[in-house]
């Protein structure tokens, strides 16, 4: 899916937990998430912690978003 | 003591069946006996060993119409015949033709219990949709190929009438369905890993056990150049559905996606949102769909003016053992629908 838009020629970011699948899908701008079951979120914190990780994880998507990439690229911290 | 001749019924469409080209597409299906057509070469591929006992003919259009119905008098059609064995086509690059043939084969071996094989082009859009429970094999995409086909079609014909067991699709030619057999291997998995390690080192020809699908790549698109102006997408594959999965999207193997308003909604709840998704344990994402699409994040960001706007809708499929063609297909379509309406960029997660 993330290939085809970003085929059509939108701009996507991918947030997803297994790094290596969305490298295989061929997803150009990928974000590492939490977990599987709760890829931007963690039930063990607090809600408003659990909302604060999620929003960083957002906001580097965001970023992912407005950089530049000429291939595959991992944005990591 | 002399073996009978193993019966064979050959199933074709109306323009090889000899009743017409397109404008005859649509006539239901009927039954011959003997030969038709094509059948005069498979006939002689066969040889003596087998005779084709009948031709069964349904024209291409009818068939695609009204699958169910064409498929089950196929069947009736050709279970008359007391076949030991079916061929359809061979359909080359015609796709409606592929798919009857690849449906009425699938229908033969699981209703009537009967093997069968096809043949095709590798991207007739039958080969995708029946190859994993139908024999196909491959052949050029045009009737130019028939002189290649037959022989190759009836001399498998002949080792599944026989009740030969057919072995891997690189040694017997067919297409591979994906199918895994257990075998007992001489080595262990160790040593074949180290000896293909070895050969690959060495620039030698070597032969994986395990083929990874092939994908394709595309090149990024430019950035996002003003952030502050952009409308954003949300779209996953993990399934996140209004509560009561109203549109049935599958929890595995999902044959759609769905697309739902997003308008006058700040954040995703356990009493008005679930995951679709089978492939992961769902309570934390019923619990709060937030941590799989981060719509309550977003929203803070288009109050603070850090995106422009959020797109109005959501984007959901099941990411569980969907077919790459499948997934592909609904991309490109959410692509389409995303840009006539005016979106920017898109977060896509998964689970």
């Amino acid at each position: 899916m993330v290939k085809e838009i970003e085929r059509a020629g939108l701009p996507v970011v991918h947030i997803c937990t297994v790094v290596p699948i969305s490298l295989t899908v061929g997803a150009n701008r990928i974000v590492p998430a939490i977990a599987i079951p709760y890829p931007l979120g963690n039930p063990e914190l607090p809600r408003e912690e659990e909302k604060a990780l999620r929003r960083r994880l957002v906001e580097k998507a965001l970023r992912a978003l407005e950089t530049p990439v000429d291939g595959q690229h991992v944005f990591e911290d | 003591m002399a073996q009978s001749k193993l019966r064979v019924v050959h199933y074709l469409n109306q323009f090889f069946g000899q009743i017409g080209g397109e404008e005859k597409a649509n006539v239901p299906p009927e039954a011959r006996e003997g030969v038709v057509g094509p059948g005069m070469g498979l006939k002689t591929a066969l040889g003596a060993e087998a005779e084709i006992v009948g031709t069964v003919i349904c024209g291409d259009s009818y068939f695609g119409e009204n699958m169910a119905e064409a498929t089950g008098k196929v069947l009736e059609l050709i279970k008359g015949f007391e076949p030991d064995v079916v061929v359809a086509g061979p359909a080359f690059n015609a796709g409606r033709y592929g798919t009857a043939c690849g449906a009425v084969c699938q229908a033969v071996v699981r209703e009537l219990g009967i093997p069968a094989v096809t043949a095709m082009f590798p991207e007739n859009p039958g080969v995708d949709m029946y190859k994993k429970d139908v024999y196909i094999l491959p052949t050029a995409d045009s009737a130019a190929g028939m002189r290649k086909a037959l022989p190759k079609l009836a001399a498998f014909a002949l080792r599944l009438g026989r009740g030969d067991s057919i072995g891997a699709p690189e040694e017997e030619g067919y297409i591979p369905r994906g199918v895994r057999r257990n075998l007992l291997a001489e080595k262990a998995g160790a040593a074949r890993a180290v000896e293909m390690l070895v050969a690959k080192l060495r620039g030698e020809p070597f032969a994986t056990e395990l083929p990874m699908p092939r994908f394709d790549r595309v090149a990024p698109c430019p950035p996002v150049p003003d952030m502050a102006k952009a409308t954003i997408a949300l779209v996953t594959s993990g399934g996140i559905v209004p509560k009561g999965n109203p549109d049935h999207i599958e929890s595995s193997s999902a044959s759609k996606f769905g697309k739902y308003s997003l308008a006058g909604l700040d954040d995703f709840t356990a009493e008005a949102h679930q995951t679709a998704h089978g492939g992961y344990e769902p309570t934390y994402a019923n619990a709060d769909a937030d941590r799989v699409l981060p719509l309550d994040v977003m929203r803070d960001l288009e109050r603070e003016g850090r995106i422009g706007k959020l797109y109005d809708y959501w984007y959901s499929t099941v990411g569980n053992g969907t077919s790459v063609a499948n997934a592909a297909r609904y991309g490109a379509a959410i692509a389409q629908e995303l840009k006539a309406d005016g979106v920017t960029a898109v977060i896509l997660t998964s689970t």
